[in-house]
């Protein structure tokens, strides 16, 4: 059964929204649904859409203030209280700012706190460095309990959304600020610790998280012009990765480029580096930033600076390609 | 009337059997925290014998009150109230920071039915106790439910305490009474030389909080506290408990030095020779 793409997924006038905007809708369903589900904000409520959640349960919505380190240990007590509590901010300010609270009151305490990280990567923009978190997948993934979700757009981020409230566990759920191409549909599965793979190839797996998999997409369209066929894999957990996913599409390829909006050091790329070195040892190159912070500008503007579209990362693929033939 | 019927002068006893137990922890473990344990061994007593709706034996109970330690290099004394108090056997005291214990250096929840929460990194425990009286206060609308946690004076250094602070102050959170450690040390030295924390009854105020000052080491005194906090309806309560670090073992007592420092064999022995020749004659200290 092949992934159900929006068809206008290559259009100019694709349709776009903001990936927070799914995870806003989500969060009200999930409330409705689970009247044990809470919310807490560090006074960013319309910025992480919060709000939506606000408005409908206002009893189940605490407000917190600029404290971040009190927004995830007042969610862990709440958790302790039988509560599902989720808690938003910036990504550079939780889990950039708190962390160690992170990792002894709710990932080796084992309560279910989702912790909602908020306008990560350079797309954030014209704000610049200071607010656009690039080390947040690095420092989640390597938490023991810890489930690390980048959705890829915003209907997926919406159906993430409802499923963490379910799932149990600490969560971290990572959103971007920027209007998102939507890639999928309303049709389109998702589970936790599932990839899926979005088009079919054998000359080079890319693997994709968060809003890079649309510019895979896009970056295959262009590779097939010159006689490439990419397979594209959509890979929305971080943590735990779908071995079985992922080794299927390496097996058939033997090449991969992994592509994430976040440091390439130490986050999804590693985190697929780590898994293959061990049963699959493949060349693989990782799209990201690489070491090195980002700054203010347009969004489309950095995201070109930084080679990470479809258009501008094709380079890095060709160039990689190129320099492992025997593999193709 | 406290969950159990002990008297004061029981208690007294009580608490001394605590401090002789943890003598023998740390002499076993070979490492941990001395001045803390022993300063705090008043306050648990009145804490797991009078002052918390528990049950040792369903841990679970959903009536219960919670009980959350923010400053987790402390826990040797709640190990050994809780053992005393009935949730496990004593002899798994010895366990204490071995190898496959339940009883970790510091606590942590899912390892011992009957802790709240995992601490050790220090500032954190106000907030979970906040979190968790908002859930009763605000969003379960459970008045007869009440929320403890203790913290030590050093901690208060944290950023993390003072935003609990004034989330607890903001939300009047009256089911949340909380008792710091008052002992005047930590690591490097005393708190006023490290980072002063006096007006400390002022700062809590200046928070929208309720705030008594008592003698830690008191244990008519903590009940007192904790009833009056318990009465108190339209703000949390901070008890300043003013302890003796190291209390009952006279050559630990005062010295910043035992802080992080276990007893070895000879000054264990010498310590509970101190705390056995108290058995029968502490009710008899004036107060």
């Amino acid at each position: 059964m092949s992934y159900p793409l929006n068809p206008k997924l290559f259009d100019g006038d694709v349709e776009r929204e903001p990936i927070r905007a799914g995870f806003g809708r989500g969060l009200k369903a999930a409330g409705e649904a689970n009247e044990q589900i809470v919310a807490l904000c560090a006074d960013l409520t319309d910025s992480t859409q919060m709000s939506l959640f606000k408005e409908a349960f206002p009893e189940r919505f605490i407000e917190i203030g600029v404290a971040e380190q009190n927004l995830v240990t007042t969610a862990s007590g709440l958790a302790r209280a039988g509560k599902i509590p989720f808690t938003s901010s910036y990504a550079a300010f939780s889990p950039g700012r708190n962390w160690e609270q992170i990792r002894t009151t709710i990932a080796l305490n084992d309560q279910p706190v989702k912790v909602i990280g908020s306008h990560a990567g350079v797309s954030v923009g014209p704000d610049g460095a200071t607010h656009q978190m690039l080390e947040d997948i690095a420092i989640m993934r390597v938490l023991p309990n810890m489930i690390v979700i980048a959705p890829g757009d915003s209907l997926e981020a919406e159906k993430a959304t409802k499923a963490l409230a379910e799932n149990g566990k600490p969560t971290y759920l990572r959103l971007a600020r920027e209007k998102t191409p939507i890639f999928s549909t309303a049709d389109a599965p998702f589970e936790i610790g599932k990839a899926y793979v979005l088009r079919e190839g054998s000359d080079v797996s890319l693997l994709g998280t968060g809003t890079m998999t649309y510019q895979l997409l896009k970056a295959a369209e262009l590779l097939a012009q010159d006689g490439i066929n990419a397979e594209v894999v959509h890979v929305p957990t971080v943590k735990p990765l779908d071995h079985e996913t992922i080794l299927g599409s390496v097996a058939k390829t033997g090449l991969v480029v992994t592509a994430e909006e976040a440091q390439a050091a130490g986050g999804f790329g590693s985190a697929v580096a780590e898994f293959l070195s061990g049963v699959m040892p493949v060349p693989i190159e990782r799209i990201g930033m690489k070491d090195r912070f980002g700054e203010s500008g347009e969004p489309d503007e950095l995201i070109a600076h930084f080679s990470l579209t479809g258009e501008t990362m094709l380079g890095t693929i060709k160039n990689f390609l190129q320099a492992h033939p025997r593999q193709r | 009337m406290g969950r159990t019927n002990l008297t004061i002068p029981q208690l007294e006893q009580k608490a001394n059997d605590i401090r002789k137990d943890i003598i023998e922890m740390l002499v076993e473990a070979k490492s941990g925290h001395s001045a803390g344990p022993l300063g705090l061994a008043d306050i648990f007593t009145a804490l797991y014998f009078n002052i918390l709706n528990i049950r040792p034996e369903e841990p679970e109970w959903k009536d219960r009150d919670i009980f959350f330690l923010s400053n987790g290099h402390t826990v040797p004394v709640q190990y050994a109230a809780m053992a005393e108090a009935g949730y496990f056997d004593k002899e798994e005291l010895k366990t204490l920071r071995k190898f496959g214990s339940r009883l970790q250096g510091h606590p942590e929840r899912t390892r011992l039915p009957g802790l709240e929460s995992t601490s050790g990194p220090l500032g954190s425990g106000l907030s979970q106790a906040s979190g968790y009286a908002y859930a009763l206060q605000y969003i379960e609308k459970i008045t007869h439910r009440f929320v403890y946690v203790v913290m030590g004076d050093g901690e208060i250094d944290e950023g993390n305490v003072w935003e609990a602070a004034m989330f607890a102050g903001k939300n009047k959170l009256s089911q949340l009474i909380a008792i710091i450690d008052r002992n005047n040390i930590q690591i490097d030295g005393s708190t006023e030389t490290v980072m002063p924390l006096e007006d400390l009854k002022g700062k809590w105020e200046a928070f929208g909080w309720h705030v008594l000052e008592i003698d830690g080491n008191n244990i008519q005194s903590v009940i007192d506290a904790a009833s009056e906090g318990r009465a108190i309806s339209n703000r949390p309560t901070m008890i300043i408990a003013h302890t003796i670090p190291g209390k009952g073992v006279d050559f630990m007592e005062y010295d910043y030095k035992w802080h992080g420092t276990p007893p070895n064999t000879e000054q264990g022995k010498e310590a509970l020779e101190k705390l056995r020749t108290l058995d029968g004659q502490i009710s008899h200290e004036v107060q």
